[in-house]
């Protein structure tokens, strides 16, 4: 620890922590815009200089005390960037002294030189560093008379990012992040002086996988999403934390929604799980809950029922069928309340060893997918749903279909998975949640519509056994229901005395059962999950750089 | 604490009430005087006969979308008077310029654009907010219908009410 001076307090800092960061955490925030914790430190937008001093010594190289028995502080009289700075013993920081004032103001004039003011336009609007700090450190006009410089605008730098270098202030955090995160040296600074801009190689395009991240860290509106560009204002989106569910990892998002549709999707810091990154083709993977084919009713042989009847058809089909000819594929996309009441439902169906969740298993990219691409692997198997080696029974269900063993088949995936045709499929008796329609929902007896990983609450483990929460961001349409509560009326309706009314009961339920949950309740997961101990991890597991 | 009321020291005419009696009545007496020799008119045959001429510069009617000189319509979709509308009348639809209109410089127009004026207070707040001065409420005020969906003005309506404003900022400017 050493001991540093800020604002004329002294306080202990660890060595090695920069000095923007002290100040963070001394509640002195610093406004910066090329500094970013997670990448390198170019220091080139001096947006955080800070005046910094240096204790004073004695011709004997010993600090000079002053009254107070504290070093007197030798103040440098250049000021200082503190993004680039390590704290030392005894050094003083003054973050807002009339020069460090000052300096902002310099720089922020600068900045915005050749900035077109196109606020009303621009999608970074509401959450731009260049309009927060022009309101706090800038000043209210522009002295600038002569002709801005005109750059490029609307550029299509990859499938996903649009470039208006107008906007740009250079901070060069892309191009970082592209060379650091991403591994793909794809971007970086061409032309110079008041012409330079950001540029793709000229035989590469922007099309990473994790090219949107570009977007989050980009502090002005230089970068922006050709996706979400010009489809909402930032300030309308209700945002929810939640997860994302496309694979193993489950990576902390933020869910931006308004009046009930879902219009961007943004990571959210975990430092355990995805630091503050997610990848392209899990962010943009939530068109799917809008679309027209949206499963919304339930379907009793293709036509729309009532819950009501929907949920007591299925209770009769299950006890016309002798339970040595049923089968359950359950779904490691399930939460583990749903997947709790999955296998009581299996008991029920006294379906023994004939039910296992569909495996999806897809090439590590070596820095945040992994090879698992079912959010809740871990959890189905510690539930018992999955077979201890996810997928090994799937064969036999399949062969148990042909043969026509299996006469009851309770589907949460889509059963062609097991490659299994549509005419095999309508042999047997199938009831099914579904989303979107596939040849399962359309050979099914009975069809419960069911409510997407943004519209429902819950609780995952990931591949690193850490037990996240989702929440709600959206209502889901129609008379779509979660799972859970599918499974529950299905309980029910089969004769179960417990009849759970919310899932904080199917929570409690399960943690009373399952000893890894014990003590447990989904307040105390938390926006950031908990590492859980005695559970053992998903076979297809993956590395996390 | 107590705290005693200072009472004001009356006259005694004003303590015997009558002199305010017959000053009261002389004004009654000189307006009913004004009214019968037609010097004041006091009724308006509204709808035949209307006060618009008078209307003061600053009158907030319905709210209305204008056009520049230009021919540009000057509304970005921002958002800003969806935003601080307080009963919520405003509904914006941001839509993206084509690259070969004339004014691609612009880059994001309103694609839908309507105002409730079953909700609309005549607030104003839409027009203060407006960084574009796109937004203007005009003198209209008998604004009616038979219907809700004919309260619902929408951009062409919008437009026609607003029609042209002259000498507005020419911010973007496209030699700027």
């Amino acid at each position: 620890m050493v001991n540093v001076q800020i604002d004329g307090t002294w306080l202990q800092f660890p060595k090695g922590t920069k000095v923007i960061e002290a100040c963070s955490q001394a509640q002195k925030f610093v406004p910066r815009y090329c500094y970013h914790p997670k990448l390198s430190t170019p220091g080139n937008c001096r947006m955080c200089l800070v005046e910094i001093g240096m204790p004073k010594m004695s011709p004997d190289r010993q600090p000079v005390l002053g009254p107070d028995g504290k070093p007197e502080i030798a103040w440098i009289p250049r000021p200082q960037i503190s993004c680039a700075q390590e704290v030392s013993e005894g050094m003083g920081v003054r973050t807002d002294s009339a020069m460090v004032r000052e300096c902002r103001q310099g720089v922020m004039e600068f900045l915005l030189i050749n900035h077109p003011l196109d606020c009303p336009i621009c999608d970074q609007a509401g959450e731009c560093r260049l309009q927060e700090f022009s309101v706090e450190y800038g000043q209210g006009q522009s002295r600038f008379l002569e002709r801005k410089v005109k750059k490029p605008k609307n550029v299509e730098l990859g499938p996903r990012v649009t470039l208006d270098a107008e906007r740009c202030v250079l901070c060069s955090r892309c191009i970082r992040f592209m060379k650091e995160v991403a591994k793909d040296d794809v971007l970086g600074f061409v032309d110079r002086g008041s012409f330079s801009t950001i540029a793709c190689h000229p035989e590469r395009t922007l099309d990473s996988n994790y090219s949107l991240n570009t977007v989050d860290i980009c502090p002005v509106g230089a970068l922006t999403s050709t996706d979400f560009r010009f489809k909402m204002r930032v300030w309308f989106l209700k945002e929810t934390r939640t997860i994302d569910v496309n694979d193993g990892l489950g990576c902390n998002i933020t869910v931006g929604a308004r009046e009930n549709k879902v219009h961007r999707v943004t990571p959210r810091e975990n430092n355990d799980v995805n630091g503050v990154w997610i990848p392209d083709s899990h962010r943009l993977n939530f068109k799917y809950l809008t679309a027209p084919e949206r499963i919304t009713e339930p379907q009793v042989k293709g036509q729309a029922v009532d819950w009501r009847s929907a949920v007591a058809i299925a209770a009769d089909l299950i006890r016309s069928i002798p339970s040595s000819a049923a089968a359950v594929i359950g779904s490691a996309r399930m939460t583990n309340e749903e997947l709790f009441l999955c296998k009581n439902l299996i008991q029920t169906l006294g379906a023994g060893d004939r039910h296992d969740v569909v495996p999806r298993i897809g090439e590590p990219d070596g820095i945040l997918i992994p090879a698992d691409r079912n959010p809740n692997t871990t959890g189905a198997v510690a539930l018992g749903v999955a077979a201890p080696e996810p997928g090994s029974r799937l064969a036999s269900i399949a062969a148990g279909v042909r043969s026509g063993q299996i006469r009851l088949l309770v589907c949460f995936e889509d059963a062609t998975l097991l490659g299994l045709t549509e005419s095999e499929l309508a042999r047997c008796t199938i009831i099914a949640t579904g989303i979107l329609p596939n040849a399962t929902t359309r050979q099914a007896a009975v069809l419960f519509p069911s409510s997407g990983s943004f519209e429902k609450r819950g609780s995952m483990i990931n591949i690193q056994n850490r037990l996240q929460r989702l929440n709600r961001a959206v209502q889901a349409p129609g008379q779509c229901r979660d799972d859970w509560e599918i499974l529950r009326d299905l309980a029910v309706a089969l004769g179960s005395s417990q009849k759970p009314s919310t899932l904080e009961e199917v929570f409690a339920k399960m943690a009373s059962e399952h000893p890894a949950f014990a003590g447990l309740n989904l307040g105390k997961i938390g926006d950031l999950g908990i590492p859980l101990a005695g559970i053992s991890a998903a076979p297809a597991t993956a590395t996390l750089s | 604490m107590a705290y005693t009321v200072p009472r004001p020291k009356l006259t005694f005419a004003e303590k015997i009430y009558l002199p305010s009696i017959v000053a009261g009545l002389a004004i009654t007496w000189k307006h009913l005087k004004r009214m019968l020799t037609g010097q004041t008119k006091v009724v308006m045959q509204y709808p035949e006969e209307k006060w618009d001429a008078h209307m003061p510069e600053h009158y907030r009617g319905a709210p209305t979308l204008v056009t520049d000189e230009h021919g540009r319509e000057r509304c970005v979709a921002c958002q800003l008077c969806e935003f601080i509308c307080p009963p919520r009348a405003i509904r914006i639809t941001p839509g993206e310029l084509p690259t070969e209109s004339e004014f691609s410089k612009v880059e994001k127009y309103p694609a839908g654009f309507e105002i409730d004026m079953i909700r609309c207070i005549y607030c104003g707040m839409c027009e203060e907010v407006c960084p574009e001065q796109a937004i203007f409420l005009r003198k209209d005020y008998a604004i009616t219908g038979t219907s809700r969906a004919e309260m619902l003005h929408d951009k062409t309506k919008l437009y026609e009410m607003g029609g042209v404003f002259d000498g507005l900022i020419h911010k973007w400017n496209p030699d700027k």
